[in-house]
């Protein structure tokens, strides 16, 4: 991916992994390779769309991001300081630095009912995270704060004493919304988080998110498997699939001249409204589902569902590199879709 | 349509909660032929999912009751009937399949014999002939490897397979009618094409009727006939899915359809409808979506808008709004 200045997010190399513990005898048995060696680069202001299929590794991959989960090895570099290293210590300068750094990356949970404490008020949830890292904003400044936050996002100022259950759920992704701006991040993770809202509510909702990385220089990470709203948002789009990147490029790039089988799969998957008006393509249907991340398959992880494999693609495994066109692809055998895909048409 | 198959005739449907009656179906009438697929569309709180419900007999009771209209399927009507001939029709003539597939299988039974159990119980078929039965399904649904996988758990399934498992259930006594209930929601992209396809292959290999329920305007497009938008519990447009899509006369259909980036249309700032989905609790008088209505005007808070016939289709389509010939004009007019 070209970025045009230093990137606010680099990721090099990441990969995260959990132990699988028999039940019985406490020992380790296995692992899943969530995240197997991953790499990108996201500049400042801009968004990254992050798409696959469930179980591709997505949410794994913003969690250890964040720091939820500790990478086994790999390099997350925000503002060009590895926050992997820095972590794992609990005082000193190094754990000062992290602090400082961590509240500047933020995240946008799915579900808007179960992301907010029920017993805590709008304000409350808000200023909380205030109480938690002293010194972003002083305590008399809290109420107004708390106002300009809600104004922002959409929401009443006047209703900032009620309770979660007394919003809708599109408020209440806007309650959420405000909380993760509250320490001021450049970097927003939003995982699915528009993806349990009514379609009216979600266009809302995307709107307000494309709103306030204009006025705030906001970059996100985007993560949703609907990839219509993926183009609509991003200007960069990855492809995950089973815990690797199979094809990275501008929004363009991907959506109109995909060259990865998988990356055409999905597209061609995606249901359109009109389709006695839509351009005549050609239906990937993928057979079968996803494989289990425990054991992948050897080579190139997708080579069991393509329709294109070799036996190269089982011994050899393709790496992410420029290979047609111009933008990476990890496939041996990268080809231009065959029938045009659906235009992009203009830019936002 | 000479002889529906099913006649859904001012069907109301109210929940008693600790805070008030509320109209989930509000006098819902739609028909449905034999071979037909009708899409019934809308966001939460629409009704669209309790429609099929009283269809199937499951509206849940006692909170939940059908208070008016007539569900006439096959010339007679499913209310009146003793709930022992509803039972007969479930299964035989009428089939559903529900949004979450892991809560409607039970879990510690295998697959295979949760889908004999059917041939068992209704047509009497022996041990040996009800898994023979159960596998030919399995493999009819796309299920691979279905010999072997007719003695695994659901838990041992994905969520499209067990989708596919679900289906299977529901086809293994050839129902002359199909309700699915958002089938594709709680599954990723690529499976969903897989199920949509499946659906759209049995539909017109069995010439059954379908009922597909979703909140997603653009999956059920390739394979319903018809559509039928509902909002606040009422029909709000009704007519073929295409003049429904292209000639719009509903304010609210016209702002679902903006408010959805698509794949192949310009990425510009969405026009979303204001406002949120309403409360059942407190409707406003006359038209229910009136408040997040660009052009509502006085009438619409006196009189509730019928349904009636869109002058491009007036035989098929038909739409709830005082506007609607306003709405259809700047529709045409892009």
């Amino acid at each position: 991916m070209s970025s045009p200045a230093e990137p606010l997010l680099s990721v090099r190399d990441l990969h995260t992994s959990f132990p699988i513990h028999s039940a019985l005898l406490r020992r380790k048995v296995g692992e899943v390779h969530a995240v197997s060696g991953v790499s990108f680069d996201l500049p400042a202001g801009r968004t990254l769309g992050l798409v696959g299929e469930s179980g591709s590794g997505k949410t794994t991959l913003a969690r250890t991001v964040i720091g939820l989960e500790r990478p086994r090895s790999g390099q997350v570099l925000f503002d060009g300081r590895d926050l992997v290293t820095l972590s794992g210590r609990r005082r000193g300068a190094k754990a000062a630095e992290l602090r400082r750094i961590r509240r500047q990356i933020q995240m946008i949970f799915q579900d808007p009912y179960a992301s907010l404490n029920p017993r805590l008020t709008v304000r409350q949830i808000i200023s909380e995270a205030w109480m938690i890292n002293p010194g972003v904003v002083p305590r008399h400044r809290w109420t107004a704060e708390v106002n300009d936050l809600l104004a922002r996002v959409g929401l009443n100022p006047d209703h900032a004493d009620r309770y979660p259950h007394q919003f809708s759920g599109g408020q209440r992704q806007r309650i959420g919304i405000a909380r993760a701006l509250a320490l001021r991040p450049r970097l927003v993770i939003c995982d699915e988080a528009v993806s349990a809202l009514d379609v009216s509510v979600q266009a809302q909702v995307l709107n307000l998110l494309v709103d306030l990385q204009a006025d705030l220089g906001l970059s996100y990470l985007f993560i949703a498997h609907d990839l219509s709203v993926v183009r609509h948002i991003s200007n960069q789009v990855a492809v995950m699939y089973l815990g690797k990147l199979v094809e990275t490029g501008t929004t363009d790039q991907i959506f109109t001249a995909p060259v990865h089988p998988y990356t055409q799969a999905l597209l061609s998957a995606v249901p359109v409204t009109r389709p006695w008006a839509a351009p005549p393509r050609q239906q990937i249907i993928l057979t079968g589902d996803i494989p289990s991340p425990v054991s992948p398959p050897s080579g190139c992880r997708f080579r069991t569902r393509c329709w294109k494999a070799q036996p190269r693609c089982a011994s050899e495994e393709p790496v992410l590199a420029h290979r047609l066109g111009d933008h990476p692809s990890a496939c041996h055998f990268p080809e231009l879709p065959a029938q045009p895909q659906p235009a992009a048409v203009g830019a936002r | 349509m000479d002889h529906p198959l099913l006649s859904v005739q001012d069907l109301t449907v109210q929940f008693r909660t600790r805070a008030g009656t509320i109209t989930a179906v509000d006098r819902v009438s739609f028909d449905l032929a034999e071979g037909e697929t009708l899409a019934i569309l809308g966001e939460t709180g629409s009704g669209k999912s309790v429609t099929a419900q009283a269809v199937m007999g499951l509206v849940p009771r006692p909170a939940g009751q059908v208070t008016g209209g007539r569900i006439i399927y096959d010339g007679t009507d499913l209310l009146t009937r003793p709930p022992s001939e509803a039972r007969r029709l479930n299964g035989t003539e009428l089939a559903m399949v529900f949004q979450d597939p892991l809560s409607s299988l039970n879990p510690v039974l295998r697959v295979g014999a949760q889908i004999g159990e059917l041939f068992r119980r209704r047509r009497g078929a022996s041990r040996a002939e009800a898994r023979r039965k159960a596998i030919e399904l399995m493999d009819r649904v796309g299920i691979p490897a279905a010999a072997r996988r007719v003695d695994d758990y659901p838990h041992q399934f994905s969520g499209g397979m067990r989708q596919r498992v679900m289906i299977a259930m529901a086809l293994a006594l050839q129902p002359r009618l199909l309700i699915a209930d958002e089938p594709t929601t709680a599954l990723d992209v690529t499976v969903q094409a897989q199920i949509m396809a499946l659906l759209a292959d049995l539909k017109a290999e069995h010439r059954m009727a379908m009922i597909l329920i979703s909140h997603d305007l653009g999956v059920v497009a390739g394979v319903a006939d018809r559509a039928m938008l509902m909002y606040a519990g009422r029909v709000v447009e009704t007519g073929e899915l295409r003049e429904v899509y292209e000639t719009t006369a509903h304010p609210y259909t016209r702002g679902l359809m903006a408010s959805i980036p698509e794949l192949d249309g310009p990425r510009e700032r969405l026009q979303p409808i204001p406002g949120a989905p309403p409360d059942l609790m407190r409707l406003p008088s006359g038209c229910p979506f009136r408040p997040r209505c660009a052009y509502a005007t006085d009438i619409c808070a006196s009189q509730p808008p019928t349904l009636a016939a869109v002058p491009t289709r007036p035989d098929s389509h038909r739409a709830a709004c005082h506007h609607a010939e306003e709405v259809l004009a700047d529709v045409v007019a892009g």
